[in-house]
């Protein structure tokens, strides 16, 4: 790995693809649209089989450098965007849940709010808003921090050193904002569930906290849980893999940071919304 | 110990190098260079010239295009995972520092010594602060590197290269943008490296540095060698440059601006 990391994702076939004359055909035009796309996935997955390797390969090399940077990510796309996640769950669940509630009590359908909270914020916006805010927030900064270091040279400088790109750069980033992401989805439901009860209870709506509380147990399965890990942590993952891939695989000039960044974050949210198609499926099939 | 003394530290065969932005392009072709351990080696050549390309190639982070090259005997193409105890034995420092902006100085000098050695914190530290000292560094120990002169980061990049004591140090044009004062520093402080520092243990270390102007390097110590026209050519000792009739190595004596007029 080492050593190859710069020449390993130099893509000059892509950048020669975009660069290349507009296509005079509309199918040309797709045609090179689905290369690069088929291009992109390809170096999106060797990246990510690299990570996983190397977070697999070398858990306990160099535990006391690692370490540090790792609680680093998770504070930075976990803890310090607590407030503002909370802040989110309030604002989710008075405007949008409360009002969902309050039209359920409407035309007496308050058997049914368990149901439509578990689908709605559960299952679905919890989850993807909170990969989004994580994306918009962290997943740039990586790509220009990374862009930045690929850019100035601290990546080459890092093989001249024998330590390896992606165990200090990536890993650390990896983990973060997977763990980063599962905690603040649960934070955000948690959060919407809570004023979302609130701003019913303040609209006068026929419900006791205990009602409220058991629709919510009836209709959660244990499938639910183990689906939103599962979902949280792969949007966590694939987020930084998107962005780290980005951010170190690249931009070789500094000019072109801004450009890849946009990309990424993009990219970012198509993969999050695959993803979540995935899941969906899963929940039709189970 | 005498068995070691007799392999050399670098051997290249026939090697050609590539160009470090596409690695396709042959920059240098058959070069056979053979360094044995403490010598001082100094590669002059144009800008251009394939000078960085050369010693990214010797210091493993490009494979050679083709060509056979021996690190301490043995066979080396990339210094990858497999190759760690050896890339642990070289020391690169190039041309810009390339600094981690994220860190100190006392933590871009540490971080080699904290990721491949298991020490403590505070053995960690002595080490740091024993190479600031060395290097005049101490009063820009907590300051990130954009708050410091260019003269200091290179300093700073020499340090980070050699906390792990290297057995070769390999210089990307040193002396490049130093003024006079930082300059004589660090030739004074390769000499005494290659001589054998008391740092490292006395240890005699093999140094290899390029250069676009020769006139600093002057010293019968040394070995010169040119990089022109994708040919590598030894040199010899100060004397058989000076008296070299090659235009080249005239140019990079007279400081390129008169000899180019």
């Amino acid at each position: 790995m080492q050593g190859k990391l710069t020449s390993a994702f130099h893509l000059s076939e892509k950048q020669w693809l975009r660069r290349a004359p507009l296509p005079r055909t509309y199918t040309d035009y797709l045609g090179r649209k689905l290369f690069l796309f088929l291009l992109t996935v390809q170096g999106l997955g060797a990246f990510a089989l690299i990570t996983l390797g190397v977070i697999l390969k070398k858990s306990g090399v160099a535990r006391n450098v690692i370490q540090p940077l790792v609680r680093r990510q998770i504070s930075r796309a976990g803890t310090k965007l607590l407030p503002m996640f909370l802040f989110l769950a309030i604002a989710l669940g008075f405007l949008v849940i409360g009002q969902t509630v309050s039209a359920l009590a409407h035309f007496g359908a308050t058997n049914y709010i368990g149901t439509v909270m578990v689908i709605v914020i559960v299952r679905e916006l919890g989850p993807l808003l909170a990969a989004m805010l994580v994306l918009a927030r962290v997943g740039t900064a990586n790509v220009i921090e990374l862009g930045t270091a690929r850019a100035m040279g601290e990546v080459e400088a890092l093989e001249a050193l024998g330590i390896d790109p992606v165990h200090y750069l990536i890993v650390p980033r990896v983990i973060g904002m997977t763990l980063g992401v599962f905690s603040l989805t649960v934070y955000l439901i948690l959060g919407a569930l809570a004023s979302g009860y609130l701003f019913a209870f303040l609209q006068d709506v026929p419900l006791t906290p205990g009602d409220y509380f058991k629709q919510l147990a009836d209709s959660l399965r244990w499938l639910d849980f183990a689906l939103l890990a599962l979902k949280a942590g792969a949007f966590g993952f694939f987020i930084a893999i998107v962005t780290c891939y980005h951010g170190l695989a690249q931009p070789l000039r500094l000019p072109e940071i801004s450009r890849v960044a946009v990309r990424a974050v993009s990219q970012g949210i198509i993969v999050c919304v695959l993803i979540d198609a995935i899941f969906i499926l899963l929940y039709l099939v189970t | 110990m005498s068995e070691n003394q007799n392999i050399p530290a670098i051997e290249m065969r026939g090697v050609d190098v590539g160009a470090i932005h596409d690695l396709g392009l042959m920059v240098i072709e058959e070069v056979n260079w053979t360094v044995a351990p403490g010598e001082f080696w100094v590669v002059a050549g144009r800008q251009n010239s394939g000078k960085s390309d050369f010693l990214m190639t010797t210091a493993g982070l490009m494979a050679p295009l083709k060509g056979s090259y021996k690190f301490f005997g043995n066979e080396t193409q990339l210094f990858d995972e497999s190759r760690l105890a050896d890339r642990l034995r070289l020391g690169f420092v190039f041309e810009t520092p390339k600094l981690f902006h994220h860190l100190t100085i006392a933590e871009n000098i540490a971080l080699p010594l904290r990721y491949h050695r298991n020490l403590s914190d505070e053995a960690v530290n002595r080490e740091t602060q024993t190479l600031l000292e060395l290097m005049e560094l101490t009063p820009f120990a907590d300051n990130v590197p954009t708050y410091v002169s260019a003269n200091w980061l290179k300093r700073a990049a020499l340090a980070r290269a050699l906390i792990l004591k290297p057995e070769v140090l390999l210089l990307d044009n040193p002396l490049g943008g130093l003024d006079a004062r930082h300059s004589r520093w660090w030739l004074h402080f390769l000499d005494e490296l290659c001589r054998g520092h008391e740092w490292p243990g006395k240890r005699p270390m093999t140094v290899a540095a390029t250069t676009d102007d020769l006139r600093p390097w002057r010293n019968d110590a040394r070995r010169f060698a040119l990089l022109k026209d994708k040919q590598f050519s030894p040199l010899g000792s100060w004397n058989e440059v000076a008296a070299a009739d090659e235009p080249v190595v005239k140019e990079l004596l007279a400081a390129s601006l008169e000899a180019t007029i």
